[in-house]
C-alpha cells in the first residue's frame, strides 16, 4: 500500500515544540510553591509569620522612619513635632559624645587620622596587597603611632588624659588592642596548655581555667578596686590601660581554647612528619603546625574578636564612657531626659554592622584558605 | 663501608642545658618557676605592705555584721539587720535563679529556632537567619538595658494594668506577677505520691525495655508513665482535702498584692539573657543536625523505621552528641552573664556581694575574691560533669 504520509493525520511532521511547565512549578509561582507552600504545615507556618510581619513591620516603620524626627534641639520639641515616632534628633546631636566622649574638640583630628592610618595598618593583614612588607612594617609600628596621636604628649602634641576618652573612639581602642595582643598570647598559651613540660602546663592550664571560669565583670572590678594593691606605691596606673589589660587577658584565655581545638584537630602525622624533617620546635611549629591549626580555628578565632568587641560595652559598668557609657551623661542633660530607647538602638545598631561585618570577613577567609580538602 | 664508633657516654657540658633536648625542657621549667615565684613574692609582698599603709587587715569577719541594706527581690527571708554572709546567699540564689530560668527558655527559643532555620519554608528560614544574626551580633549588655527599658517605658501602671491569661500574669511598670502555690497541711501527702509515681515510672521503663528485649513487643510506656504520674498525684490531691491550691495576684490600691512579684529587672535579665543565648544554641541545634549525614536517616528508613523512630533513636542520639557540649559551655557563658544584672538592678551575688556590700565594707579584696571563687566553683563543677558525659557518649575508637 502506497500511502502519502502527509494524509496520515496522527503522525506528526515535526517535533513537537514542549508544553510549557506547569505554571505551579516554573518562575515566581513554582519558587512560592516550593518554597512556601509545600506542606500543609509550611502553609500554616507562612501563614503565622507573614501575618507576624504584617502586624510587626508597618509599625516598626512608623516608628523608626516614617514618623521620626531628625532634627530637633529637646526631647520635647521631639515628641510635640511627633508624638509616637523615634527621636533621632539626639544622636545627630550627640553625635560628637558618642564617638570621642569628652575628648577635646580642637583636637579631634588626631583619633580621625589614627583611624584612617589603622585603615592602612590593618588592609595589608586583611588583604593581599603590592608591597606587603612595607606595608607590614607600618602595622608594626602603628600601635605607637596610635598612642602618639591620640594620648599625646610628645613631639608638641598637647597630652589628652585617659578620662576624657569615650564613645566609639574607646570602643575601637579596647576592641583593637584586646584583638591585636590576645591572638599572639592566645597561641604561647595553647601551646603551653600542650607542652609536655609539666610544670608550663600546669601555669597555662590553671591561668586558663581561671580566667574562663569568672565573668569578665569581676575581672574588670579588679581592675578598677585591686589591682593598685597589687603593685608598689607610685605605680598608678591608669584606669583604661588597667582595663586594656585584663580586656586583653580574659580574651586571650578564650582564645587559647580555641587554638588548641585547632591544634588537636590536626593530625599526628603533621606533628610527625616534621620531626621527622629534622625540624625542631619553633621551626615546625612556625612552617608546619600553626599555619594549619590557626586556619582551622578561624571562625572561632573571629568570634572571640566579635566576642571581646561586645564584651566592651561592660566598661561602661565601671564608669567608662563608652558609648553606652556616655548615655548616662546624655540622660542627665534635662533637655533629653526620658529618651532611652533610641539611643540604646543605635549602640545596637553600631555594633551590629561591626560584629555582623567581621563574621562575614571570617566567612571570606574561610572560604579563600580553604585548600580543597573538603567536600 | 665505613665504620661507626660509638662515642660512650657523653660528657655533660653547660651548653647542653639549651642545645640538647634531654635537659632543656628542665631549664625552661627552672626559669619558669624562678618566673614565677619572683612575680608571686612581688606582688604578696605589695598586697601586704599596702594594705599595711591602708591601716586595712585581710580577713572575712566583716560577713558577719549587719549588712543594712534591703534587697528587694528575694528567695529566702531576708531583713536588713542580717549579716552580710546573708545578704551573699540571697545574691547567690538569685544568680541560680537567673540563670536557671533563662537555661530553660534559652533551651526552649534555641531548639526552635535551629530546627526553624533548617525549615525548607523560605519565610521561617530567613525570618530565624535574622533573629539569630541580631542576637548574636548586639552585645549582651545592651539588650539587657534595652528589653528593661522597653518594659519600664511600656508597660501600664498597676492601676490602668489589664490582667492576662484570666488573672494568672499581670503585667505593669512595677513588675510582673503571677500566682502563687499555696500549701496547707497534708499537701506532703500529695509530694509524697508524685515522688513515689515518678519512681514508678523509672521502674516501669526498665521493665518495658526488658520485656521488649525478650519478647519484642513494646508496652505504650508514653500512655502508662502519663497515668502513673498524674492519676495518683490526682486522687492524694482530692483524699487530703485539696491542700494545693494558686494565689492569683489582686489590686489593692494602687499595688498587686498576694502572688509571685517578679520585678522588671529579674524579667528583663531573663528575657534578654534567653534571647541571646538561644541564638548562640540555635546555630549549635542546626551545626548538629546538619553535621548527622544523609546516609543515617536513609539507613534507617531502609531498615523499616518510621521517620519519628529514625529522629528517635538514629539521627539525635548523634546530633545530641555534638550539640551538648556546646550548649553546656553557653549554659555556664549565660550564667556569667547574669553578673551584668547589676546594670539593670538585679540583686545576684554581683549586686550584693561584689555591689553593696564592697562598698559598705571597703573589703574589696575579700569581696571580689570570694564572688571569683563563686563562680569559679560554679564554672568548674559544671564543666567537670561535662567532661563526665563527654567522656560517656564519646565514640568508642579502635
Amino acid at each position: 500500500m502506497q500511502g502519502d504520509k502527509t494524509n496520515v493525520a496522527f503522525v506528526a511532521q515535526n517535533e513537537k515544540p514542549a508544553l510549557p511547565a506547569p505554571v505551579t512549578t516554573t518562575g515566581p509561582m513554582g519558587w512560592v510553591m516550593a518554597n512556601l507552600f509545600s506542606s500543609p504545615l509550611n502553609v500554616l507556618l507562612t501563614l503565622i509569620a507573614g501575618f507576624m510581619l504584617v502586624y510587626s513591620l508597618p509599625d516598626l516603620y512608623q516608628w523608626a522612619i516614617a514618623k521620626a524626627v531628625w532634627s530637633a534641639s529637646s526631647y520635647d520639641e521631639c515628641r510635640s513635632l511627633s508624638p509616637d515616632g523615634a527621636c533621632w534628633a539626639v544622636v545627630s546631636e550627640r553625635a560628637g559624645q558618642f564617638t570621642y566622649g569628652f575628648y577635646p574638640e580642637h583636637l579631634r583630628w588626631r583619633p580621625n587620622l589614627a583611624f584612617l592610618l589603622l585603615l592602612v595598618a590593618i588592609a595589608p593583614v586583611l588583604y593581599k596587597l603590592p608591597y606587603r612588607s612595607a606595608l607590614l612594617a607600618f602595622t608594626a609600628i602603628y600601635p605607637l603611632i596610635a598612642y602618639l596621636l591620640i594620648w599625646g604628649g610628645l613631639f608638641g602634641f598637647e597630652f589628652v588624659p585617659s578620662d576624657k576618652m569615650g564613645g566609639f573612639l574607646l570602643t575601637m581602642i579596647i576592641g583593637c588592642t584586646g584583638i591585636s595582643f590576645s591572638l599572639p598570647i592566645g597561641v604561647m598559651l595553647a601551646l603551653g596548655r600542650n607542652s609536655n613540660m609539666i610544670f608550663i602546663k600546669t601555669i597555662c592550664v590553671g591561668f586558663i581555667e581561671f580566667i574562663r571560669g569568672v565573668p569578665l565583670i569581676t575581672l574588670l572590678f579588679v581592675a578598677s578596686t585591686l589591682l593598685n594593691y597589687f603593685l608598689p606605691k607610685g605605680w598608678d596606673f591608669d584606669l583604661i590601660l588597667r582595663v586594656l589589660i585584663m580586656v586583653t587577658l580574659f580574651a586571650s584565655a578564650y582564645m587559647a581554647e580555641v587554638i588548641r581545638g585547632g591544634l588537636a584537630a590536626l593530625p599526628r602525622g603533621q606533628y610527625e612528619a616534621a620531626d621527622a624533617l629534622g625540624l625542631n620546635y619553633f621551626q615546625s611549629m612556625r612552617l608546619i603546625i600553626l599555619p594549619q591549626a590557626l586556619k582551622i580555628s578561624i571562625p572561632g578565632i573571629v568570634n572571640t574578636f566579635i566576642g571581646l568587641f561586645k564584651d566592651t560595652t561592660l566598661v561602661s559598668i565601671i564608669g567608662l564612657f563608652d558609648p553606652l557609657g556616655i548615655i548616662q551623661p546624655i540622660l542627665a542633660d534635662p533637655n533629653w531626659n526620658g529618651l532611652v530607647v533610641e539611643l540604646y538602638v543605635f549602640v545596637a545598631a553600631f555594633f551590629f554592622i561591626f560584629c555582623f561585618a567581621m563574621s562575614r570577613y571570617s566567612m571570606y577567609l574561610e572560604g579563600k584558605l580553604s585548600t580543597g580538602d573538603h567536600r | 663501608m665505613s665504620v661507626v664508633t660509638s662515642e660512650g657516654p657523653e660528657e655533660f657540658r653547660v651548653g647542653m642545658l639549651w642545645r640538647d633536648t634531654r635537659y632543656r625542657s628542665y631549664t625552661f621549667q627552672i626559669i619558669a618557676l624562678i618566673a614565677v615565684m619572683l612575680i608571686g613574692s612581688f606582688l604578696v609582698t605589695n598586697i601586704v605592705s599596702n594594705l599595711r599603709d591602708a591601716g586595712k587587715d585581710f580577713n572575712f569577719s566583716f560577713l558577719w555584721e549587719p549588712a543594712s541594706y534591703d534587697i528587694n527581690q528575694k528567695l529566702i527571708e531576708y531583713t536588713s539587720r542580717a549579716p552580710h554572709w546573708k545578704a551573699a546567699l540571697v545574691g547567690i540564689l538569685n544568680t541560680l535563679l537567673v540563670a536557671v530560668l533563662g537555661c530553660v527558655t534559652a533551651t526552649v527559643i534555641g531548639v526552635f529556632a535551629g530546627v526553624l532555620r533548617l525549615s525548607k519554608n523560605w519565610l521561617i528560614s530567613k525570618i530565624m537567619s535574622a533573629y539569630v544574626e541580631v542576637a548574636r551580633n548586639v552585645p549582651v549588655l545592651l539588650q539587657i538595658l534595652l528589653v528593661n527599658s522597653v518594659f519600664i517605658g511600656l508597660l501600664p501602671k498597676p492601676k490602668l494594668s489589664d490582667p492576662m491569661l484570666g488573672g494568672a500574669l499581670v503585667a505593669t511598670n512595677r513588675g510582673f506577677y503571677i500566682p502563687s502555690v499555696t500549701t496547707e497541711a497534708g499537701s506532703w501527702l500529695v509530694f509524697l505520691v508524685f515522688c513515689i509515681s515518678v519512681v514508678g515510672v523509672f521502674v516501669l521503663r526498665r521493665y518495658a525495655k526488658r520485656q521488649q528485649e525478650q519478647t519484642g513487643k513494646r508496652l505504650p510506656v508514653g500512655m502508662l508513665s502519663l497515668g502513673i504520674l498524674i492519676v495518683p498525684a490526682l486522687l492524694a490531691f482530692f483524699a487530703a482535702g485539696m491542700p494545693l491550691g494558686l494565689e492569683y495576684p489582686e489590686l489593692k490600691g494602687f499595688n498587686y498584692k498576694g502572688g509571685i512579684h517578679m520585678r522588671i529587672s529579674l524579667v528583663a535579665l531573663w528575657l534578654a539573657l534567653s534571647i541571646y543565648t538561644g541564638a548562640f544554641i540555635a546555630e549549635n541545634v542546626r551545626a548538629g543536625i546538619q553535621a548527622i549525614s544523609k546516609g543515617q536517616s536513609e539507613a534507617a528508613h531502609a531498615l523499616g523505621l518510621r521517620s519519628a523512630r529514625t529522629m528517635r533513636l538514629i539521627v539525635l542520639p548523634q546530633a545530641l552528641r555534638i550539640i551538648i557540649p556546646p550548649m553546656i559551655s553557653n549554659f555556664l557563658n549565660l550564667t556569667k552573664n547574669s553578673s551584668l544584672a547589676i546594670a539593670v538592678g538585679y540583686m545576684d551575688v554581683t549586686g550584693t556581694l561584689g555591689g553593696i556590700t564592697l562598698n559598705q565594707t571597703g573589703r574589696a579584696m575579700e569581696c571580689v575574691l570570694l564572688l571569683m571563687a563563686f563562680y569559679l566553683v560554679t564554672s568548674l563543677s559544671i564543666s567537670a560533669a561535662m567532661n563526665k558525659y563527654n567522656h560517656m557518649v564519646r565514640i568508642r575508637g579502635r
